[in-house]
């Protein structure tokens, strides 16, 4: 479980105008401004709940995942992970916890990603039993049998990545903070990885807790999201409630006969048009007019018919637009 | 920290693996430490006429052979690799693991130790039992406290190191420090020239500060006949050093951890 209240980071950064004489100025005198990466943050995530945390770059987010994960020291209020406050970093909350930093490695560089696993076994001091079960359940789940004996430095970024999460698995935590586990990796990466984290989700019932810049990710394993903006919070919720209540207008697209009679006027009737490319269209209805909708497209002959959501990147761009100040 | 003990061999064992990785990189390190070769031939010159200030050309050759092999077996780089962890963010991660990343640096650059001084320990042991054998120490009780002087030595350089790089805590480019410190230790040590050479104040100086300890000791216990009790003192107060240096590099590293800002995401 994890209860996170009234949360602010605070950092101190030296701030220096471009240009020699501003350098050699700031040799004598430093100005600093404070910066609020969070500010009165609040939620409690129950255990093995798999939970999206969104925020536009800068939002305090990957600040949050540290300070949970006890990298860094709040600057003041209340966090509470596994049952212990994560700063301290005891030995009883390293083991149930993990972060996974998309952009820093664990992995021994020059080694082999054996070595790096057999260091954290020793490490974490976990039995050699029970180390060769999860080695071979997370090699099968993660197809990692051809890396395990090739140097790190000679890895793809997707293999990396893989063997890094397995790394950050290894000891079995039960609490995971994925901080961009997918960044960088191609589409079938991303889906072994997305499969991979509900699966050990399950197994375990482990809670995650995940930023991801691709909405792909949320939207496939997060039935909830946070989403902060300038350190604080802006919505705590189911995901799908969070789209309603953004935007309750579906999207409705379909390919229209080559033969359709006066398609200009057919779609005018549908909706508002957010899209279209040839026969193809997606127009934007609201969900009470979608079955009407439906309707008159098969009367019309029109293939290919698919009914969304509007995208979670659509709807955070319009959210986080409407919390910015006025320019 | 029974777990710790549990986990040293597989540590040792990796560390001894990394260390090997790279051939290019082991040479160059084996390189970087001859410089007391350099100096034995620049002092040797000197004496090789008359002794200078007591010290034979003879004493020269195994001062400074006993001083590359000290140098070989103690020599660290931790504080280098400490400080850039810390300014880089890569800390975080070791910071994740239930063991003091003291201990694993510690182990790794402790299984490092016999692969670094693989060539260069037994040609400049083997010249020091040929040509300056006549200078080494008389008295086989001393040359075996050099044992334990010598890894002595190794826990107050590595400390040392270790606090010094964990000021990186604190201002953002701590490798200036290293280089004041490298200034420091080369002329304090022993490295360069033997402590009894140094003028007054500056002999002073070198009889208190660490660096005499890291070194120039175990050279001393190696090449000079010192009297039973002369030698335990210094023992003694190395020993001393060791344990101070651990606490200040614990110290620092603890009240420093605290600002870990872990920068970059």
């Amino acid at each position: 479980m994890i209860r996170v209240a009234n949360l602010t980071k605070h950092f101190r950064v030296h701030e220096r105008p471009p240009g020699l004489k501003a350098a050699l100025r700031s040799l004598v005198s430093r100005t600093y401004k404070t910066v609020k990466a969070v500010d009165g943050l609040s939620f409690e995530i129950q255990r093995g709940e798999r939970v999206g945390f969104l925020g536009p770059n800068g939002a305090g987010k990957t600040t949050t995942l540290k300070v949970l994960a006890g990298l860094l020291h709040p600057t003041s209020g209340d966090v509470v992970v596994e049952e212990h406050i994560p700063f301290l970093r005891k030995t009883t909350f390293l083991e149930r916890i993990t972060l996974v930093m998309g952009q820093k490695s664990q992995l021994i560089w020059d080694l082999p990603p054996a070595e790096t696993y057999a260091m954290n076994r020793a490490i974490f001091d976990v039995p050699h039993a029970a180390f060769a079960a999860t080695l071979a359940e997370l090699t099968e789940l993660l197809d990692l049998g051809p890396l395990l004996n090739k140097p790190t430095r000679q890895l793809s970024l997707g293999e990396r990545m893989k063997c890094e999460l397995a790394a950050a698995l290894l000891h079995r935590p039960t609490t995971l903070f994925l901080d961009e586990p997918t960044i960088g990796l191609d589409v079938s990466m991303q889906l072994a990885i997305r499969q991979f984290v509900r699966d050990y989700n399950q197994r375990h019932e482990a809670t995650v807790m995940l930023t991801s810049h691709y909405m792909d990710d949320v939207v496939a394993l997060c039935p909830r999201v946070i989403v902060i903006d300038r350190g604080t919070l802006i919505h705590d919720g189911d995901l799908r409630g969070l789209i309603k209540q953004m935007d309750p207008d579906k999207r409705v697209s379909f390919t229209l006969p080559a033969d359709a009679r006066e398609p200009d006027a057919l779609i005018a009737k549908l909706g508002t048009v957010i899209e279209r490319d040839g026969p193809r269209v997606t127009v934007r209805v609201p969900e009470r007019e979608v079955a009407g909708v439906v309707g008159h497209l098969f009367e019309h002959h029109a293939t290919d018919l698919a009914i969304e959501d509007p995208p979670l990147e659509e709807i955070l761009r319009v959210m986080f637009k409407r919390e910015s100040p006025p320019t | 920290m029974r777990r710790t003990l549990r986990a040293i061999p597989t540590m040792l064992r990796i560390g001894v693996a990394e260390t090997v990785a790279y051939r290019a990189e082991f040479i160059v390190w084996m390189l970087t430490t001859t410089l007391p070769l350099v100096m034995l031939a620049l002092w040797s010159s000197v004496a090789a006429e008359t002794a200078f200030r007591g010290y034979s050309s003879a004493d020269f050759v195994a001062y400074y052979l006993a001083n590359l092999i000290v140098r070989n077996l103690t020599g660290s780089w931790v504080g280098w690799q400490v400080s850039e962890e810390i300014r880089t963010g890569a800390m975080a991660m070791r910071l994740l693991r239930p063991m003091h990343p003291f201990v694993v640096f510690a182990t790794s650059h402790l299984a490092a130790v016999p692969f670094r001084s693989l060539i260069a320990l037994p040609i400049a042991g083997a010249l020091l039992l040929s040509s300056g054998a006549s200078a080494i120490s008389h008295h086989p009780a001393q040359l075996l406290l050099a044992i334990p002087s010598i890894v002595l030595a190794w826990i107050i350089t590595f400390t040392i190191l270790f606090a010094i790089g964990s000021i990186a805590f604190f201002i953002t480019k701590a490798m200036s420090l290293m280089e004041l410190y490298f200034g420091l230790f080369s002329l304090f040590s022993g490295y360069l020239l033997p402590l009894d050479l140094m003028p007054g104040p500056l002999a002073t100086f070198a009889a208190y500060a660490p660096f005499r300890f890291m070194l120039s000791v175990p050279v001393e216990l190696l090449t000079k006949d010192l009297a039973t009790g002369d030698a335990l003192t210094l023992l003694a107060k190395q020993a001393a050093w060791a344990v101070g240096s651990v606490a200040i590099a614990l110290l620092v590293w603890r009240r420093g951890v605290r600002r870990f800002e872990a920068v970059g995401s």
